[in-house]
């Protein structure tokens, strides 16, 4: 019974109400106690008494000091009890009711009923320690929770480099996902390849779908093992490697484009078709460069307006010029914009055709506030 | 008012400046061509550029398009060299055309001298000029300082002689 400590009704964080009886009567060993008739509320945690006429009156008695519990049966004229056995009283005790006792086990009397509940509710909580676990839980945190002393400069060295350990550790994860994408990115390109050469043999049953010409125009531009500095160093070799696989995937393209495209059209086709390994302007150019010396039939020009194309060997000036110009005759006069959706080029190449057609003399300008448009040369043509 | 336009006159492009040098060469001389006839037409000896680029000359409404100033002053420079214009100031705002340079136009007087018989006879340059008997020639109205110019060319040749500032001895 001097286990038992003066307590309020409450129940604390963590704490489950498991068990509730009125009509209790508490024994300090096998002596009756004037805590006769009360009600016993047991929890995950501990056990609670409140009396019935004076709700002021509360003792409880913790858990952890139980050690088994036993049922007695009730008679005839006698209430059932439920024995508790108790560990011995702790040192740091709080102030209870009752100061000293020389009994190791208290008993609760059930008027109403209850006790076999009770009884059963005791031993799963006994079984169960939840003020352990707690404890447990409370007693693990502590070295945790404290901060790290960041007392001077070891202290603050030591933030340092565990700051230092979480980026890396984080780099090396976004790589990871990084290096994940590449290996995803060449499987994409083969699986490209594979469904390309499908639809080509396919072309023949398949009418002229646009989405069918669509797909095959985009997929037909992968490139399966684009050449890397990895794979081919970074000097002139790179260079001519480059070249030989910038004419293999572009030649197509500037055929369909009439023998000639802008650079800046060449950067982005090959670029698309590189897919991951993108290559830089520079080496792009380096690499245009040294096309001619190669014999692969596209050269890089520059035009006079700084302008620069690939075209192929087999693009005449003369045949542009004489296209150019009856296309300007035939509409009467164009501008570059016109030219250029008349023969679906851009409007800075159609410009280009323009101006060369006009330094030999086939065409000529007239800058007015409408802008630039070309004429047939009626200058030359045209006697007086 | 019954001047023939040349047909470059209604192409567009006759009003830009070309970059090609062979079609800039045809399109200047018709510009010079053009200019020389216009002003021989409506009898004009004189050009002011301010004038000159809102008159129909440089300034094709019809097709709505003109010259630019700096195209024109380079057409007359074109005319200066070959002796058809003379700037009359240094910042070339205007200009005296010759139509038919004075050689030209001392063949032509000459040449209606020995027509009409004039040969060892005195008369006064207004005669010339305003006379009755030039009322068909090219050279009727002329701007006097060129029949003066003129007629000193012929007189270097010895075909002709000026007596005081208003006569004239052909022979």
């Amino acid at each position: 019974m001097d286990r038992f400590y003066w307590s309020n009704k409450g129940i604390e964080a963590g704490e489950t109400k498991s068990f509730c009886q009125n009509g209790v009567r508490i024994y300090d060993g096998d002596q009756k106690t004037s805590y006769d008739d009360g009600v016993l509320t047991l929890t995950s945690h501990k056990l609670m008494w409140m009396d019935s006429s004076n709700s002021q009156i509360c003792i409880s008695l913790s858990l952890s000091l139980a050690v088994f519990c036993e049922r007695h049966g009730g008679g005839i004229g006698k209430s059932a009890k439920v024995s508790l056995h108790l560990q011995p009283v702790p040192q740091d005790r709080l102030p209870g009711p009752v100061a000293r006792s020389s009994f190791g086990f208290i008993r609760f009397a059930f008027k109403h009923g209850g006790d076999v509940e009770f009884n059963h509710k005791m031993e799963q909580a006994i079984h169960n320690k939840a003020w352990e676990k707690s404890l447990r839980k409370s007693s693990h945190s502590t070295p945790e929770m404290r901060p790290l002393r960041a007392s001077g400069i070891i202290g603050i060295e030591r933030k340092m480099e565990a700051e230092k350990k979480m980026t890396d550790q984080s780099i090396s994860v976004a790589f990871k996902d990084l290096t994940k994408l590449m290996e995803k990115a060449k499987e994409m390109v083969t699986l490209s390849s594979t469904i390309a050469e499908k639809i080509k043999d396919k072309k023949g049953d398949i009418t002229d779908d646009e989405t069918v010409k669509f797909q095959s125009y985009l997929l037909s531009l992968g490139i399966p093992n684009p050449v890397t500095k990895q794979t081919h160093g970074s000097g002139t070799h790179y260079h001519q490697q480059l070249a030989h696989e910038i004419a293999r995937s572009l030649k197509p393209q500037i055929e369909k484009s009439g023998g000639m495209i802008l650079l800046t059209d060449a950067y982005c086709r090959i670029n698309r078709a590189r897919g991951m390994e993108l290559l830089s302007p520079e080496d792009l150019l380096n690499a245009c460069r040294v096309l001619s010396h190669l014999n692969l039939s596209i050269k890089l020009r520059q035009f006079d307006t700084g302008v620069m194309v690939l075209q192929l060997d087999s693009h005449s000036d003369e045949t542009v010029v004489k296209q150019t110009t009856e296309l300007v005759t035939d509409s009467n006069s164009l501008s570059s914009e016109e030219l250029a959706s008349l023969v679906d080029i851009s409007v800075l190449l159609a410009k280009e055709r323009l101006l060369l057609a006009e330094s030999s003399g086939a065409v000529c300008r007239d800058d007015a506030d409408q802008g630039l448009r070309f004429y047939p040369n009626l200058f030359l043509t045209k006697s007086r | 008012s019954g001047f023939n336009w040349p047909w470059q006159y209604d192409f567009p492009p006759f009003f830009t400046m070309q970059k090609n040098a062979d079609t800039k060469f045809k399109q200047t001389e018709a510009w010079c061509s053009l200019i020389l006839d216009y002003h021989n037409h409506f009898n004009l000896f004189r050009l002011r550029i301010a004038d000159a680029l809102a008159s129909p000359l440089f300034h094709n409404k019809a097709i709505d398009r003109r010259m630019s100033k700096q195209a024109v002053l380079e057409i007359l420079d074109i005319l200066n060299k070959k002796g058809n214009v003379e700037w009359e100031d240094k910042e070339k705002t205007s200009c005296r055309v010759f139509w038919k340079t004075t050689a030209q136009w001392a063949d032509i007087i000459f040449k209606w001298v020995n027509e009409i018989g004039l040969n060892n006879t005195v008369c006064t340059l207004h005669e010339i000029t305003n006379g009755p008997n030039s009322t068909n020639q090219e050279f009727h109205n002329l701007d006097a300082q060129i029949l003066v110019d003129a007629l000193k060319i012929l007189q270097t040749t010895g075909k002709a002689e000026l007596i005081g500032e208003d006569g004239v001895k052909f022979f």
